[in-house]
């Protein structure tokens, strides 16, 4: 090692002042405590590298993923989506990035200020009342909300309804265990009983398709359930809200307007809900405030303050609403910055120009000889296509022809998926993409 | 009281739709010139959507003013206890930007992302060596969420043991992170706390008379939140482990044993780092973080889905687990954080984390004796990461909070410690100064909490209105309680509102 390091400031001669101000003969006896049997083990680690070695190295392993131009035809769960570049500029800003938790409002009204933009974001996106500033990921999010819906019915089992992304059903199930909640799985919301805490619907669904949410609304209330629904939230750019079709918590996903996929995180959890249920939320909320005491124009100015903190870990401890700390502010203040920079009619015309593009390609693929559309109902961006030969060859064989195919789907129980690829196309995908796509579909009809 | 100088912005007042002007953008769509696809029914379809309108510039100014209103560890010391407010290297971010990795899809093929997962396993390997416990997952978000894979851990465990209906208690100290007690009881066990003996450990006895067939863990901070080592934990591992229990670590401090001592030698069974601390990744402004669990062979089948290997064909797969508790995410974690974690973890190699440990020990001890004699020191000994002052003289003497003390400190231009934290210590000062900062930066620390000290006596109504300096003043939190406006839709005057078009 490089003595002194970059990253440690301190000098031998540093060192040495400071252990003599202490009063000790060396840096050993501040770590007297430490068990001697057990002191400074053999640790095997990699080398230390420089910094051009590091750069050298992970430019390296950066390269030994596929190429970012390869044509990619994944989504189910990530989205390439048309960032606004200031984005990623604006997250750049180290007085946001290298901040913490704003304990001290004084000095990070600029995390403050922009959590309250983002709860009121998510709010009208939604459709919902009130909004945490994030949690993990959309899954965690959506487990959080299944705790919540049981701590406020007092039910001990929630209900997903297919299909559902199984990633979100996994980990709704973890959280579950935990908490001693059944988790049903339902074909349709006929299987709803009046033991569930909840229903909770993906909108567009797994398989890509927009969902008739008020009928699902009605059949939950019904029951005296509650709806949850795990919305994208660039697809509510077009589609209705989910509140104002009668859900009563919503949750999403909020990586990938914020940025790149980043093979899944950072990622960020949406959590929003009717009024009725504020103090059952988890995670941190942002409330509007003013100074206590007027500044000198004689009027008391607006701040942000994290507000209904008895809900929290740190003062509730075992009887807090949920265990989460640190969750995702810095992407939720990317999700912000991009949501307000496409503005209320960028964001419509972007889902809509996304809508437009994955449709004519679908329409594309099912002119071809040997490719069928297998439509379920409407869809946003996401469609099933069957080929010539089983969904595994297809997929292998447009690898082959440098192309990444969409999720094979073809072991689900819904009948459209049989032998069938999730293709997602969006405003992000280039045209010479989806061309390529076409001509390596049509080649690999022709040699069947 | 009156702040000095001219009349401020009231900028809190002036959101994103304070700043709306109907009809401008900030970034153009592409028009759609192909065929058109009707939409579909209008009956699932949005009718409004008000957002503000601001050009590209404006919105620009407008985040950049707020960044403005911002502290970071870029703009100074931020010692912020049990926090690890550390430098953040920037070529970490540089590295997990690299279009390679920030590209990759999670649902991509294990053969299209060999850079990333390839990166990953000489993580988790790092991580492993570094704790002293083999087996590995990176994929919880934070430290709550490892706290979480650890406990389900320890319940499928005793699930398999057949004693998870009669284990039904977790004993926590009265030092603990809230999250510990929080996670506890998210995974359905009871709490009961322990207290803290007088010399900051863990009280013995107190553990001994709790132990019997209803624990299923003790869940303890190494190094402890008093900033301090616990006394004779090797021997408590034993004494747990006989009563049938496991001993799970609250990683959150490392960064004081990094390289010196590991939990696995200890007698631990499963632990939980917090990445963005020990390891310097950028906190966000409250995350994304990163929280790793490690655990001993025996818990190995029950770690969090994925965890990773190298299969016999050279690749890096993601695997789950054989008695897996499931997944925690989506997919596989804040990915972005671990690739940052790794090219820390190799800028340093191992004399640098204990470069790292020794100097962040050596700073606190040195602000310890700066400040000794001027606050209350309630636990008077040499610590590790951080040392816990008490403002109870202070507010004896003066009626001056540690609250007021924190507060001033930013007038001088300090982030100000984590206050009322641990529980255990009245009008706590809980100080972290970390490896990264100066002699001078913890000099210029102690000077000011100094003259707060002699302020305090002098004039104390100085310290109850501060601070004076920052971008605005202390705000109304109970009022903010009491009647939440949380989102622009809740402001009673909805001027701004009726300025956004439907």
């Amino acid at each position: 090692m490089v003595s002194p390091h970059p990253y440690i400031p301190a000098t031998e001669a540093d060192r040495a002042r400071m252990l003599e101000r202490i009063g000790v003969d060396d840096l050993d006896a501040l770590f007297a405590d430490l068990p001697p049997a057990f002191r400074d083990p053999a640790i095997d680690l990699l080398p230390a590298l420089t910094e051009p070695e590091l750069i050298a190295l992970l430019a390296d392993r950066a390269g030994q993923n596929a190429a970012p131009s390869r044509p990619s035809f994944l989504g189910a769960g990530a989205y390439r989506r048309s960032v606004p570049s200031i984005v990623s500029h604006l997250l750049s800003r180290s007085e946001f990035s290298t901040a913490y938790t704003p304990y001290q409002p004084e000095i990070s009204q600029g995390t403050l200020q922009s959590g309250f933009e983002f709860q009121s974001v998510v709010c009208e996106l939604t459709g919902m009342d009130v909004a945490n500033v994030g949690l993990y990921d959309v899954a965690s999010a959506t487990a959080e909300a299944c705790l919540m819906a049981a701590r406020t019915t007092k039910r001990q089992a929630v209900a997903l309804l297919e299909p559902i992304h199984p990633g979100t059903a996994g980990v709704v199930n973890t959280y579950a265990r935990g908490a001693g909640l059944r988790v049903d799985a339902l074909a349709t919301a006929n299987g709803l009983s009046d033991d569930h805490a909840c229903l909770v619907v993906q909108q567009p669904d797994f398989l890509g398709t927009i969902v008739d949410l008020e009928p699902l609304a009605n059949a939950a209330h019904d029951v005296g359930a509650l709806l949850v629904v795990v919305a994208d939230p660039f697809a509510l750019g077009m589609l209705k809200a989910p509140g104002d079709a009668g859900a009563d918590i919503v949750t999403g996903e909020g990586r990938d307007l914020a940025g790149a996929p980043a093979f899944g995180g950072p990622s960020l959890g949406l959590f929003a809900a009717g009024l009725p249920y504020l103090r059952q939320m988890p995670g941190r909320i942002v409330g509007r405030t003013r100074e206590l005491h007027p500044s000198n124009d004689g009027e008391p100015r607006t701040g942000y303050v994290l507000t209904l903190q008895a809900r929290e870990q740190f003062i509730r401890r075992e009887r807090a609403t949920s265990n989460v700390s640190t969750a995702q502010a810095l992407i939720a203040l990317g999700f912000t910055i991009a949501v307000q920079a496409l503005g209320p009619r960028g964001l419509r015309e972007s889902a809509e120009l996304c809508y437009q593009r994955a449709h004519d390609a679908a329409r594309r693929i099912a002119a071809l000889a040997g490719y069928v559309l297998c439509e379920r109902g409407p869809w946003f961006q996401e469609f099933l296509v069957r080929g010539p030969i089983s969904a595994p060859e297809l997929s292998a064989a447009l690898s082959e022809r440098g192309i990444t195919a969409g999720l094979d789907v073809s072991d689900r129980p819904e009948p459209e998926a049989r032998d069938a690829l999730l293709f997602c196309v969006t405003e992000a995908t280039p045209n010479t993409h989806v061309d390529a796509l076409i001509a390596a579909l049509a080649a690999i009809g022709d040699e069947v | 009281m009156t702040a000095p100088g001219p009349a401020r912005e009231d900028f809190g007042d002036r959101l994103s739709v304070d700043r709306s002007v109907p009809g401008r953008r900030a970034v153009d769509v592409p028009t759609w010139n192909g065929s058109e696809t009707s939409l579909p029914d209008p009956s699932l379809l949005r009718d409004s959507l008000r957002l503000p309108e601001l050009s590209q510039g404006e919105l620009v100014r407008y985040y950049t003013a707020l960044s403005e209103r911002n502290y970071g560890i870029d703009s100074g010391t931020y010692p912020l206890g049990s926090c690890t407010m550390k430098y953040n290297p920037k070529i970490n971010d540089l590295i997990a930007s690299q279009p390679g990795f920030a590209d990759a899809h999670p649902q991509a093929r294990e053969e299209d992302v060999q850079g990333t997962l390839r990166t990953l396993l000489e993580l988790r390997d790092g991580l492993a060596e570094v704790t002293g416990l083999p087996h590995v997952s990176l994929a919880p978000a934070a430290g709550a969420q490892g706290e979480l894979a650890g406990v389900l851990m320890i319940s499928s465990a005793l699930e398999d043991r057949g004693e998870h209906d009669t284990r039904r208690r977790i004993l926590v100290p009265d030092s603990a992170h809230g999250t510990n007690p929080a996670t506890a009881a998210m995974a359905g066990y009871t709490v009961t706390h322990l207290p803290t003996a007088d010399n900051g450990s863990l009280d013995r006895a107190a553990i001994e008379q709790e132990l019997d067939e209803t624990v299923a863990a003790v869940m303890v901070t190494v190094p402890n939140t008093l900033g301090l080592w616990e006394q004779g934990i090797e021997e408590v591992a034993g004494l747990i482990h006989d009563a049938g229990a496991y001993l799970y670590a609250d990683g959150a401090n490392l960064n004081a044993i990094m390289g010196r001592v590991r939990y696995g030698d200890l007698g631990f069974d499963v632990a939980h780092l917090n990445l963005h601390k020990s390891f310097s990744t950028p906190h966000g402004g409250g995350g994304p973080g990163a929280g790793p669990v490690c655990c001993t062979e025996e818990l190995a089948p029950y770690l969090p889905t994925p965890v990773l290997d190298e299969c016999d064909d050279g690749v890096v797969r993601l695997l789950a687990p054989e008695r897996s508790i499931g997944q925690l995410q989506q997919f596989h974690g804040n990915v972005g954080v671990l690739l940052r974690a790794y090219a820390y973890l190799r800028a340093l190699g191992l004399d640098g984390l204990r470069a790292v440990s020794g100097q962040a020990v050596l700073n606190a001890n040195y602000l310890r004796t700066l400040l000794h004699g001027h606050y209350d020191l309630p636990y008077d000994r040499p610590v590790l990461h951080e040392v816990v002052f008490s403002g109870s003289r202070q507010r004896r003497q003066h009626d001056v909070r540690t609250y007021d003390i924190a507060k001033r400190l930013i007038d001088h231009g300090f982030h100000p410690p984590t206050v009322y934290f641990p529980l255990i210590v009245p009008e706590a000062l809980m100080i972290e100064p970390t490896e990264t900062e100066p002699p001078e930066a913890i000099e210029a620390l102690a000077d000011a909490l100094i003259a707060i000290a002699e302020e305090a006596a002098e004039d104390p109504d100085t310290l109850h209105g501060a601070p004076w300096s920052a971008p605005i003043g202390r705000l109304d939190e109970t009022a903010a309680a009491r009647r939440p406006v949380l989102r622009w839709q809740d402001i009673d005057v909805s001027e701004s509102i009726s300025r956004l078009s439907r």
